[in-house]
């Protein structure tokens, strides 16, 4: 048994926002890197190297690398071993929220009420997922999400019939739909199976996945890159202006399913594909 | 090509430029998203004035980041234009001569941008850290309650942008994308 008092879950995701918010992983950095000189439109790259010389101010000069700092989505792997004190832990991760938003000159893009509007003013509350795993470790994510990209994302209840290409269809459909809206080039995050839920869960940890790193599994791991190959044959390109990097990845998740059911989820994220990760 | 313009625009200065231009902006400019957007609406309905002049000016959709102290604003960058596309046409029918932003219009807007000589430009999304860069100063002027969805007048001193829907209904999104299509 490991005791962790809830303050130090308060501290470290105060910390995570802001680091999140002004550095990309290392993944994500090198991948926009590459895209520069990959990329065919020489407007495309014109904005390739300015969303470079964006991350470098946003590092430099402690400015978001974007002004919608997101929605705090916040994934809380507990180890069965780890036991919390000083309060609750659901009150302790938010208050870290309101720490790293408001110390951290972090928009505050939170509604109280979907439909009455009023901003809550500190980003709380953050949407979190618990997920119980075994030993005497908590591994955090704050994964702040921007709302250009998530009004572009869609789920799919399929039929079993329309199998491998149903999926592809599915996540083309998507990427298409988003276009510029979705402030390309996009990392494509993908649910296949479990439920309704299940598969819009499985689609948003599919983006906390590095984007250098592809599925274990082999069939999913060639639709990842067959899938890849393809948006970045729609033209849409860096901003949605015409170009040959529309996306940087597509990371699918699996998950098993019922006999009559095929959910699909893809949720898209833009550039500033933002995740922190810290195990304590 | 590369243009530079002063903001607020003249009917002569918007007419002339083309989908795919890239502009620096130099002068006064205005934000307004969601929110503003609907109270300028409601402010019509009740035939009240609005805040700020629509004729010749430019509205850019951006809601910023705080700014830390000692500068003029935070992270700076567009909001997608589409939610603004229920309330546009009836800006642009007042005379508004620019919207900045990125991501699709719908028809009515594009018609709406033909039929009064106006034109969508899209900053690039995401890079709100480089475009706060652009501007120097930032003074709210409508809408205080509003927080980061308050109207802004900003000065901004060669803001880059990119025309995407022209005078004449080109649209950049369409003819660019087509260009690099391999399907």
């Amino acid at each position: 048994m490991k005791t962790i008092n809830v303050s130090e879950i308060t501290k470290n995701i105060k910390e995570m926002c802001i680091e999140a918010n002004h550095y990309l992983t290392p993944d994500m950095d090198c991948a926009l890197k590459s895209a520069v000189t990959t990329e065919k439109s020489p407007l495309g790259k014109q904005i390739l190297n300015q969303l470079q010389d964006n991350l470098q101010i946003a590092g430099d000069d402690m400015i978001p690398i974007c002004q919608d700092t997101g929605m705090a989505v916040i994934f809380m792997e507990i180890g069965q071993e780890v036991h919390f004190e000083g309060g609750s832990l659901e009150e302790a991760v938010n208050e870290g929220v309101r720490q790293g938003y408001v110390e951290g000159y972090l928009r505050k893009s939170v509604v109280k009420d979907p439909l009455i509007r009023e901003n809550t003013k500190d980003n709380t509350p953050a949407v979190i997922h618990y997920e119980m795993t075994t030993g005497d470790k908590v591994k955090i994510t704050v994964a702040p999400k921007g709302f250009g990209s998530e009004n572009m994302s869609r789920i799919f209840m399929l039929k079993p019939a329309d199998g491998i290409e149903g999926v592809k269809n599915a996540v083309l459909t998507a990427v298409k739909d988003a276009g510029p809206n979705a402030c390309p080039p996009m990392v494509v995050g993908v649910g296949v199976g479990g439920t309704f839920e299940k598969c819009a869960l499985l689609a948003k940890k599919a983006l906390t996945r590095p984007i250098d790193q592809r599925s274990d599994i082999p069939y999913v791991k060639e639709m990842e890159e067959e899938l890849l190959e393809k948006i970045n044959r729609t033209g849409i390109g860096p901003g949605g202006l015409g170009g040959t990097t529309t996306a940087l990845a597509v990371n699918i998740n699996t998950f098993p399913t019922h006999i009559a059911g095929l959910p699909v989820a893809i949720n898209i994220c833009c550039h500033v594909n933002r995740h922190a990760v810290r195990t304590i | 090509m590369d243009r530079h313009m002063k903001a607020p625009l003249t009917d002569e200065e918007a007419k002339s430029l083309k989908a795919g231009d890239y502009v620096y902006i130099t002068g006064t400019i205005y934000t307004a998203r969601d929110a503003a957007h609907l109270r300028m609406c409601e402010t019509l309905d009740r035939q009240e004035a609005l805040p700020i002049e629509m004729a010749h000016n430019i509205i850019y959709y951006m809601g910023p980041s705080p700014a830390r102290e000692g500068r003029p604003i935070g992270s700076a960058g567009p909001t997608t234009a589409s939610r603004m596309d229920k309330y546009a046409p009836r800006l642009l029918d007042l005379g508004l001569k620019g919207m900045i932003g990125k991501g699709k219009r719908s028809d009515a807007v594009k018609e709406a941008i033909v039929r009064n000589g106006a034109v969508y430009f899209a900053a690039v999304g995401g890079a709100g850290a480089l475009l706060s860069k652009s501007i120097t100063t930032s003074k709210i002027v409508a809408y205080d309650d509003l927080g980061t969805e308050a109207i802004r007048e900003l000065e901004v001193e060669n803001f880059p942008v990119i025309v995407v829907i022209d005078a004449e209904g080109n649209n950049l999104y369409e003819t660019a994308a087509a260009q690099y299509r391999q399907e």
